[in-house]
C-alpha cells in the first residue's frame, strides 16, 4: 500500500496515536473519512480455536487470530494479491528452485527483539519437525523444501531442512521442485515466524496472554476459552502507524441464530447469517448483509475402491446420479446466499483458473434428468431393479437439508432409494477415511490460491482421496502442471476427465456470507481466501 | 320363627383400588389430563389418514420460502405449515408424537420392570444381599448418566435401539431405590408373615404379594418417568444424537423450530412445542392424581 | 456420626475407581481420536504426537499412569484439543462459572418453588393448587434451548437491558438470563415435591394435635410442618446439582459463559480424553460428596435418623 506523503502522515498519525490513551477522532490517511472515536472491532466465532501457535493452529478462526498476531514473509492485499510483509521483497533463480527473501530491518517482536531470518528458519524447522506434531506439517511438504521428507519422517535432523539465514535479514530457501507460486505460500499461517526464546521459556503455555511474543500488528491480551479472545495494538510493529483498530475482540457464540440476535442488538460489528436467511436479511439490511465467492467446494464422493458398491464402478451410474441433482434448488432454495452451482471440482474463484465449460454444465436440468434416466436404464437399474445405496454425511443442520433434498430428487427422477446416515465429525472422518461408505459428503477449502490445491485431492496418491479414484492420465497431467508456468490447458483437461469419469458429484462452490456494520471499512471482499488483516480495517464515525 | 332378623346383605368390600379409583376420578385436572392424553394418542394413530403430504416428501414450491409459502393452510394440505425444506409439519408432528411417546413409554417400562424386580428382591432378601445390591446401585448412580449416554451414542452410532439401551441403563436405578424402600415397609406386615409361616417360597411371595402392593407407588413413578425420559430424548436430539432421518421426534422438531423462531415461521416451533408441553402436563397431572389417590393419609 | 462419614469415604474409593475404569474404556472405544482430522496427519507426525501425549502405550498402562498422576499430584493432564491449557486450568476456569450460576438457579428455584408448593398444598385441590402446579410445570417443561434464545431476543434485542452473553467475571447482568433459563428446569420438581410431602406432613397426627391445641395455621406451617417436608426436596437437590453440569451445556452454548458443561459435552465429540476424564472424576466426587451432605442434613432435620 502506498500512502501519499507517507512519512509525514505516518509521523503525524503515530504521534497522535501514541500520545493519547483515548483515541481522538482522526481521519483516514488515504480516504479522508472521519474515523470513529472507538476503534474496537467485535466479531463472533462459531467455536473455540485450538491454539494461536502459528505452527499448531489448524482451524479458520485460529488462523484469523494468528494472522493478526504474527506476520509472515508476504501478505495479501484486499484482492488477494501478494504484497511484502515481514520481507520487503524476494528474488528467485531462473528455474524457480531457490528463493531469497530480504527481511525488513525495522521489524520487531512485541518484546523489542528484532525479527531476523533466524526466526523463520526456526519456525520452518519447527513446522516440519515431527516432534512438534504440527497438523500442518504436510504444508511444508507441499512447499517442496529441500530435505523436508526426511525431516518429517524423523530420518533427518530438522537442521538439514533447506532453509538458511544467510545473515540476519536474508533468508534463503532451496526447493526440490520448481514452484512459480512459492512466494504466495508464505502468506499461510504455518509459515509465520515464532519466538524461540519465548517457546523455550514457557513451553506449551507460551501462547497465553502475558507470555506470548508476537511480531504482528497485535498482541494477545486476553483469552478465556469458549468465551472470548482479545488482541490489542502492538506498538512495536514496524507499520504500527498505519494500524487504525486499537482492539479486536472475538466472541465465541456457538449458535448462529443467537449470533444474529446479538448482532442486531448491537453487540457485534460482524455477525453470522443463519442458513437460509440471507435473502431476507439482504432485503431488510441491504448494506450489512454480504455474500461473495470463496475458495471452497462441496461435493459427494463415490467409493470407487474395491470395497465400494458394484453399482458405483459403472461410470453411467455415477454420471446419472450427478446429472439428476438439481443444483439450483440447493443454491437458490436451501442455501440462498449466493452460492454457485458447481459442475467442476475447482471453484471458478480460484486464481488463474477459468472454469471450463463441461458438457453436463451446459444442459438444462430437464435435459440432465432425461439423460440421467437413460444412463441409469442402460446400466440396468429401473423400477424392477431399483438402485439402493447409503449416503453418509457429518451431523449438521445444513448438510441434513441438502442430503434430504438430494435424496428426494433421486427418488423422484430416477426411482433411486437412498438411505441417509449421519455421524458426528470424528466418527465420520474415520469411517470415510477407511472406505467404509458408499457415497459420502466432502468439502475442501483451498490452502493457497491455485487450482492444484483442489485437483491434488483427486490424484491417486493423495491422502485425502477417500473414494480412491485412480486415473493415471489425471496423475500425469497434475505432475506435469507443477512444472508449467501456464497450467490452464492441463487443468481444463483434468476437469473434463472428471466430468466424464464423475468420481465425485460437485454440488456447489462456497460463498462467504456475513453481516457487517456499515461503519466498518476495509474488509477484503475481493480476497477469495478471506485472509483478512485487522490492521487494514477501520471504523468511520457514524 | 318370625323373620324379623334383618337380612344382612354381604357388603361388597371396597378394596384399596376402588378407593384410589374413586379419589382419582374426583381429581378434575387428572381426569382432564387422561382424556387429553388419550386424544393425543388417538390423533397420532388416526391423524395420518387425513394427511395430504407424507412425513418426508418435499414440497419444492415451499422450499426456501417457508415464511411466505409455507404457512399453515387447508388449501395446500399443510395443516401445520412446512419447515424450511418444504416438508409437511402435520405429518412430521404425528410421527414425532409416535416416536417420542414410544421412547418414553418403552423406556419407562424398561425401567419399571427392571427397577421393580431389582428393588423388590433386594428389599425382601435383606441382609448382605441387600447391602451389595444397593451398593451397586449407588455406584451406578454416581456415574454421570448423560455423559455415558452421549458416549454410547457416539461410540455405537445412533439408533432408536441405542437410545433405549442408554436410557434403560440408568433409569431403573431410582425406581429400584424407591421400590426397595416400599418393600422394606411391606415385608414387615402380618400377611407376609402369614405367607412365610405357611411356607410360600420367597419367589412367590415377591411376585404374588409384594409387587402387587407396590403397584401404587410404581404407577405414580411410572407416569413421572415417562416425561423425564422424553425430556432426556429432547436434550439428546438437541445435541444431534437423537433419532436419525427420516424419523423425527419432538426433540428434533422443537430444536429445528427454535432455530427459526425469529424468522416469521412460528408454526415450525409452536405446533411440536404445543404437543410436547400438553403431553408433559398430562403426565404430570395424572402422576400427581395417582399419588393423591393412593395416599392413604389423604382424607 | 464421624464413623459413618469415614465409612462413606471408604466406599467412595472403589466407586471412583469403577467410574474411572468404565469411563476410560468407554472413551477409548469411540472411533477416531483427538487427532483425527480432515487434513490427515502424516503417519510419522501422528505417531509422534501420540507418543508425546502417551497415547501409544497399551491401554492399561495409560490408565495406570493417569490414575497415578491424578492421585499423587492432582494432575489431570493436558487438554488434547486446547493446546495451551491443562485440564486443571480448564476446570479451574469452568467450574466456578457453572457453580455460580447453578447455585443461584437453585436459590431462585427454591425461592419460588417452595412457596408455590406450599400454597398448592394448603389450598389442596382448589384451583389455586392447580394453577400453582401448572405454572411450575410450564416453566420446567419448556425446553432450555427454546427459552434461552427467547430470553436473548427479549432482553437483549427488544429491551436492550442485558448483554446477550459472555461472563465477564460473573457480574450480575451476565447472570440474570442463565439463571432464569436454568432455574425453571427445576422449579416444577421442587414445587411438586414440596406440595406432596407437605400434604403428607399436614395430614399427620402431630399436626392435627397442634391444630387441636389451637395454634394458628401459619405457625404450624412454618415451625412444625415445613422442616420435615423439606426432606425429599433436599435429597432431590443433591444429585440434581451434579446433573446440572451436563444439563448446563445448553446455557453455555446460548450464553457463551465458558462454563464446564460445554467443555464436557464437547470433549466427547473432540475425543479430548483428558478433559473428559477430568470432568467425569470431578462429577463422581461431587455426586459422592453431595449425597453425603444430603444424608447429614437429613440426620440433622430428622432426629429419628441416627448414624
Amino acid at each position: 500500500m502506498k500512502y501519499f506523503n507517507k512519512t509525514i502522515v505516518a509521523g503525524f498519525v503515530s504521534a497522535i496515536l501514541t500520545s493519547t490513551t483515548v483515541l481522538a477522532a482522526g481521519t483516514h490517511p488515504t480516504s479522508g473519512e472521519t474515523l470513529a472515536d472507538d476503534q474496537t472491532f467485535t466479531y463472533s466465532i462459531l467455536d473455540e480455536h485450538s491454539s494461536v501457535d502459528p505452527q499448531i493452529v489448524e482451524d479458520v478462526s485460529g488462523a484469523d487470530i494468528v494472522r493478526d498476531l504474527f506476520e509472515g514473509l508476504m501478505n495479501q492485499d484486499a484482492d488477494g494479491n501478494l504484497i511484502p510483509g515481514a520481507a520487503s521483497g524476494f528474488s528467485t533463480n531462473d528455474d524457480k528452485t531457490v528463493y531469497t527473501f530480504t527481511l525488513r530491518k525495522d521489524a520487531k517482536w512485541s518484546d523489542g527483539q528484532r525479527v531476523t531470518a533466524g526466526d523463520f528458519v526456526y519456525s520452518w524447522r519447527r513446522l516440519a519437525d515431527p516432534k512438534t506434531g504440527s497438523p500442518y506439517s504436510w504444508f511444508a511438504e507441499i512447499m517442496s523444501i529441500e530435505g523436508v521428507g526426511d525431516v518429517m519422517s524423523g530420518d533427518a535432523d530438522p537442521s538439514t531442512l533447506g532453509v538458511t539465514a544467510i545473515d540476519n535479514h536474508t533468508l534463503e530457501v532451496r526447493l526440490t521442485a520448481s514452484l512459480p507460486y512459492f512466494a504466495a505460500m508464505t502468506t499461510h499461517g504455518s509459515t509465520f515466524p515464532s519466538p524461540e526464546w519465548a517457546i523455550d521459556e514457557h513451553g506449551n503455555e507460551w501462547t497465553k496472554p502475558g507470555n506470548i511474543v508476537s511480531n504482528g500488528a497485535y498482541v494477545l491480551t486476553e483469552h478465556i476459552p469458549n468465551e472470548r479472545s482479545v488482541r490489542e495494538r502492538n506498538s512495536l510493529y514496524w507499520n504500527n502507524s498505519a494500524t487504525i483498530l486499537d482492539k479486536v475482540v472475538a466472541l465465541v457464540i456457538n449458535d448462529e441464530n443467537t449470533d444474529l440476535t446479538r448482532y442486531l442488538a448491537g453487540e457485534l460489528d460482524k455477525g453470522a447469517v443463519p442458513s437460509g436467511q440471507y435473502l431476507r436479511l439482504k432485503k431488510e439490511y441491504p448494506n450489512q448483509a454480504t455474500s461473495f465467492p470463496r475458495l471452497c467446494n462441496y461435493y459427494m464422493t463415490f467409493n470407487v475402491s474395491p470395497s465400494g458398491p458394484e453399482a458405483f464402478k459403472d461410470q453411467r451410474v455415477r454420471q446419472a446420479l450427478s446429472y439428476a441433482v438439481d443444483r439450483s434448488v440447493i443454491t437458490d432454495k436451501i442455501l440462498q446466499a449466493g452460492q454457485i452451482q458447481a459442475f467442476t471440482f475447482t471453484p471458478g474463484a480460484t486464481a488463474g483458473f477459468d472454469v471450463p465449460e463441461v458438457e453436463f454444465g451446459k444442459m438444462t436440468q430437464d435435459e440432465r434428468n432425461h439423460k440421467a434416466k437413460h444412463l441409469l436404464d442402460d446400466a440396468g437399474y429401473g423400477a424392477d431393479n431399483p438402485l439402493k445405496f447409503d449416503y453418509l454425511y457429518n451431523t449438521s443442520e445444513g448438510h441434513k437439508k441438502i442430503a434430504i433434498a438430494v435424496q428426494q430428487m433421486w427418488k423422484q427422477t430416477l426411482g433411486v432409494e437412498v438411505t441417509l446416515a449421519n455421524m458426528e465429525w470424528k466418527t465420520f472422518l474415520k469411517t470415510r477415511g477407511s472406505q467404509d461408505f458408499e457415497l459420502a459428503r466432502g468439502a475442501w477449502c483451498g490452502d493457497y490460491n491455485e487450482a492444484s490445491t483442489f485437483l491434488d485431492l483427486l490424484t491417486s496418491k493423495s491422502g485425502y482421496n477417500d473414494g480412491k479414484y485412480n486415473n493415471t492420465e489425471v496423475d500425469d497431467l497434475m505432475a506435469e502442471a507443477k512444472t508449467l508456468s501456464d497450467t490452464s490447458a492441463n487443468y481444463t483437461r483434468i476437469e473434463e476427465i472428471l466430468a466424464n469419469d464423475m468420481p465425485v458429484i460437485p454440488i456447489y462452490h462456497y460463498a462467504g456470507v456475513f453481516m457487517m456494520k456499515e461503519n466498518l471499512k476495509g474488509w477484503p471482499y475481493g480476497n477469495v481466501e478471506q485472509n483478512w488483516y485487522s490492521r487494514n480495517l477501520y471504523k468511520v464515525a457514524e | 320363627m318370625s323373620n324379623n332378623s334383618l337380612e344382612i346383605k354381604a357388603i361388597k368390600g371396597r378394596s384399596l383400588w376402588d378407593d384410589a379409583r374413586r379419589r382419582f376420578s374426583q381429581n378434575k385436572p387428572a381426569i382432564i389430563s387422561l382424556i387429553v392424553l388419550l386424544v393425543i394418542i388417538l390423533f397420532s394413530l388416526i391423524g395420518p389418514q387425513f394427511a395430504v403430504w407424507s412425513k418426508e416428501e418435499i414440497d419444492w414450491n415451499a422450499m426456501g420460502s417457508a415464511a411466505i409459502l409455507g404457512m399453515p393452510s387447508i388449501d395446500t394440505g399443510h395443516y401445520f405449515g412446512t419447515d424450511d425444506l418444504g416438508r409437511d409439519i402435520y405429518s412430521r408432528v404425528i410421527q414425532g408424537t409416535q416416536i417420542s411417546l414410544m421412547v418414553g413409554v418403552i423406556g419407562a417400562s424398561f425401567a419399571i420392570i427392571i427397577g421393580t424386580l431389582y428393588g423388590a428382591i433386594s428389599g425382601y432378601l435383606g441382609g448382605r444381599t441387600d447391602q451389595i445390591m444397593m451398593r451397586i446401585v449407588d455406584i451406578l448412580m454416581s456415574i454421570p448418566f448423560m455423559f455415558v449416554l452421549i458416549l454410547l451414542l457416539v461410540v455405537f452410532g445412533r439408533s432408536i435401539i441405542m437410545l433405549f439401551i442408554g436410557i434403560g441403563l440408568f433409569s431403573w436405578l431410582d425406581m429400584s431405590r424407591i421400590v426397595r424402600g416400599q418393600t422394606l415397609n411391606i415385608k414387615n406386615k402380618e400377611f407376609i408373615e402369614a405367607a412365610q409361616a405357611i411356607g410360600v417360597s420367597s419367589y412367590k411371595i415377591i411376585i404374588r404379594h409384594i409387587i402387587p402392593n407396590l403397584l401404587g407407588v410404581v404407577a405414580i413413578y411410572a407416569t413421572l418417568l415417562v416425561p423425564s425420559i422424553i425430556l432426556v430424548e429432547t436434550f439428546v436430539s438437541f445435541l444431534g444424537l437423537g433419532v436419525q432421518e427420516p424419523n423425527t421426534s419432538w426433540g428434533v422438531l422443537i430444536s429445528e423450530g427454535a432455530g427459526t423462531m425469529m424468522y416469521d415461521t412460528e408454526w415450525q416451533l409452536l405446533f411440536p412445542l404445543a404437543f410436547f408441553v400438553v403431553t408433559m402436563f398430562c403426565f404430570y397431572f395424572i402422576g400427581d392424581g395417582l399419588r393423591d389417590a393412593f395416599d392413604p393419609k389423604d382424607r | 456420626m464421624l464413623n459413618y462419614i469415614l465409612k462413606r469415604f471408604a466406599v467412595a474409593i472403589p466407586t471412583l475407581l469403577t467410574l474411572i475404569v468404565v469411563s476410560f474404556l468407554l472413551m477409548h472405544s469411540a472411533p477416531g481420536g483427538p487427532f483425527t482430522s480432515e487434513r490427515a496427519l502424516p503417519p510419522q507426525v501422528l505417531a509422534n504426537i501420540e507418543a508425546k501425549y502417551g497415547l501409544d502405550k497399551p491401554l492399561h498402562i495409560q490408565m495406570t499412569n493417569y490414575v497415578k498422576g491424578v492421585v499423587t499430584e492432582f494432575d489431570f493432564g493436558p487438554s488434547f484439543k486446547y493446546k495451551d491449557r491443562t485440564v486443571n486450568q480448564i476446570i479451574a476456569q469452568g467450574f466456578p462459572i457453572t457453580f455460580t450460576y447453578g447455585f443461584w438457579s437453585f436459590i431462585v428455584a427454591i425461592g419460588i418453588g417452595i412457596p408455590l408448593g406450599a400454597i398448592a398444598a394448603i389450598r389442596h385441590n382448589s384451583w389455586i393448587d392447580h394453577i400453582a402446579v401448572g405454572v411450575s410445570i410450564c416453566a420446567q417443561v419448556l425446553p432450555n434451548f427454546v427459552m434461552a434464545p427467547l430470553l436473548v431476543i427479549i432482553f437483549t434485542l427488544w429491551l436492550g437491558l442485558l448483554p446477550g452473553g459472555g461472563w465477564n467475571g460473573g457480574s450480575w447482568e451476565y447472570l440474570v438470563m442463565p439463571v432464569i433459563a436454568l432455574s425453571t428446569s427445576y422449579m416444577a420438581s421442587i414445587t411438586r415435591m414440596t406440595r406432596s410431602s407437605l400434604l403428607e406432613v399436614l395430614n399427620s397426627d402431630y399436626i392435627r394435635t397442634s391444630r387441636a391445641k389451637g395454634l394458628p395455621e401459619i405457625t404450624i406451617l412454618l415451625r412444625h410442618a415445613l422442616k420435615p417436608a423439606m426432606l425429599p426436596v433436599i435429597s432431590y437437590l443433591g444429585p440434581t446439582f451434579v446433573g446440572l453440569i451436563t444439563g448446563s451445556v445448553i446455557i453455555d452454548i446460548y450464553f457463551s459463559t465458558g462454563g464446564l458443561g460445554y467443555f464436557f459435552v464437547n470433549s466427547a465429540f473432540n475425543r479430548d480424553y483428558s478433559v473428559m476424564m477430568g470432568i467425569t472424576i470431578l462429577l463422581g466426587c461431587l455426586t459422592i460428596l453431595f449425597s453425603l451432605i444430603v444424608d447429614i442434613i437429613y440426620a440433622w432435620i430428622d432426629p429419628k435418623i441416627r448414624y
